[in-house]
């Protein structure tokens, strides 16, 4: 365990570097998050009745999910490692005596931590500037706050669960770039990044919050605002758990496999 | 000329190659497009208009602001690229090179894979044009919303280019305009309040060739209206005087 940690700080370390590129994402995160914010308050003025969540709720969705856009990002993906596979690089991983999969979950992890927290915190900060009902606001009790930072933890589990079975993938499949490719768009409307899951049909709106996808950032976002509470939070991060083992268990197995029959060319 | 169709001829024949994940790569932008056209959906679905505008206003609105930032890709993304190029030294190569530094970086890229995205907003635009009464006066507008705004966003790429001999890494602020105005782009920019329709009339004159001329098209405006996007291509000036001073600013490390 303790090999995978220093991994994990290693890499940290090293994302920790770009501040500057963590400040200009700041301005744009801001500016989308406004824009958002922007578009529900015309859609409010004009029929505040057939909002599904609450406003409040909704501002704490739109600039939390500004703040944790890399945490959840599915279109950044880190292309050296599936790369890797590709062109055989992967065999000096392989001579390292640590786990792979271990390896290179530790690897993203830390790739979205240290991506993520530089730019949270800023967009988190400007977003409770914004006046009421529009700002972001902590409206709910202390233990619901404690089970939203539960769920956030799990939120980068399942990302990082579903990034590694696609990397897992890339060993039968040699590029797995399309996947990555149509995966982004499909994970951007089941996971709620078009609009909030409450905002979309009945049906579709069910089989997104049953999805893997339905257990990444919808689940603390929504908890943050207040628009799930009880007996739905439990239920919605027992689908987070549940989530992230299937994939964890299904990647490690999909790598085992593939590192089985696994063969680089030499050279 | 001649030379630009030329590397226009091999940029085909090399995506030919890998047939395959062009085809992908098609199909992604393609869902990359729906996804706007779904949020559209779902939005005047729930609250039957966005701003006093329907669903097939809205996607004749997204439909052309999807065209010009597709064509301003499709042949624009060499200056997107730019930050690589210099910091790569590649520029050097360029600049000795005896021919315009523009067509140059012109054909470093061609993307095929935005002429998929080109179709799909052109079935959103013959989609929406139902919610229009149409003269051959709107027709004309039609064509010059969609040229005017890719000019825009041509401009915009071409400003991003000369920003990075300041910076010399990308900038990631002019995402905002870039991707931001064509996932925002979906509505008339009315509708996010006057402080943003005049910033994108008269800062990024986005809204010269989206939301003024469509009030003409919707018989909400004045003919005047549909004039505006004549305008629009003036911002290429600021944009190719910025590419000059970086050019002319621009110090080779010589290595």
């Amino acid at each position: 365990m303790k090999k995978y940690l220093s991994f994990f700080k290693m890499r940290l370390m090293a994302g920790l570097q770009y501040r500057t590129a963590a400040l200009a994402g700041l301005s744009t995160q801001f500016v989308w998050g406004g824009m958002e914010i922007l578009l529900y308050r015309a859609l409010w003025s004009a029929h505040p009745e057939r909002f599904p969540m609450g406003v409040e709720a909704l501002a704490a969705y739109i600039w939390l999910q500004q703040a944790y856009l890399t945490f959840f990002a599915l279109w950044q993906w880190e292309g050296e490692l599936a790369e890797s596979v590709r062109t055989g690089v992967v065999a000096y991983e392989l001579t390292r005596p640590a786990d792979l999969y271990g390896m290179w979950f530790a690897r993203s992890l830390a790739l979205r931590l240290s991506r993520g927290l530089l730019r949270a915190a800023p967009v988190i900060a400007l977003g409770a500037l914004i006046p009421a009902p529009w700002g972001l606001r902590i409206r709910i009790s202390p233990a619901a706050f404690g089970l939203f930072l539960v769920s956030s933890v799990l939120m980068l589990a399942v990302v990082c669960a579903f990034v590694m079975l696609v990397y897992a993938l890339t060993f039968f499949l040699e590029d797995s770039r399309g996947i990555m490719m149509l995966g982004a768009p499909v994970a951007d409307l089941l996971g709620g990044g078009i609009v909030p899951l409450p905002f979309l049909p009945a049906g579709l709106r069910k089989m997104a919050e049953l999805s893997p996808f339905g257990a990444m950032q919808n689940v603390p976002l929504r908890i943050f605002g207040g628009d799930i509470a009880g007996a739905e939070i439990m239920r919605a991060m027992g689908l987070q758990v549940f989530w992230a083992a299937v994939m964890v268990g299904a990647g490690y197995a999909l790598m085992r496999a593939g590192l089985r029959r696994v063969c680089v060319a030499g050279g | 000329m001649k030379l630009y169709f030329h590397y226009m001829a091999l940029h085909v024949k090399s995506r030919m190659a890998y047939r395959w994940s062009f085809f992908i790569e098609c199909l992604g932008q393609l869902l990359l497009g729906l996804n706007l056209f779904l949020g559209l959906v779902f939005l005047t679905g729930r609250f039957g208009a966005v701003g006093g505008y329907t669903l097939r206003e809205c996607a004749l609105c997204c439909g052309t602001v999807l065209m010009a930032s597709s064509l301003a890709e499709c042949f624009g993304r060499g200056f997107d690229r730019f930050a690589y190029v210099l910091s790569s030294a590649r520029f050097d190569r360029l600049l000795v090179q005896p021919r315009p530094l523009m067509l140059q970086i012109l054909c470093t890229e061609l993307r095929l894979n935005m002429l998929p995205r080109v179709a799909e907003a052109a079935v959103m635009i013959v989609w929406g044009a139902g919610a229009v009464r149409w003269t051959a006066g709107k027709g004309i507008v039609l064509l010059l919303m969609n040229l005017g705004g890719a000019g825009v966003f041509f401009g915009l790429f071409i400003l991003y280019a000369a920003l990075c001999f300041f910076t010399l890494e990308g900038l990631e602020v002019m995402n905002i305009f870039t991707d931001g105005a064509r996932e925002y782009g979906k509505y008339p920019f009315g509708i996010y309040g006057k402080g943003v329709l005049w910033l994108l009339t008269l800062l990024v004159p986005l809204a010269l060739c989206q939301h003024w001329p469509l009030q003409y098209l919707l018989d909400r405006g004045p003919w005047q209206y549909g004039l505006l996007p004549l305008l629009a291509p003036l911002f290429l000036i600021p944009c190719l005087l910025a590419w000059r001073t970086g050019v002319r600013r621009y110090r080779s490390t010589g290595s």
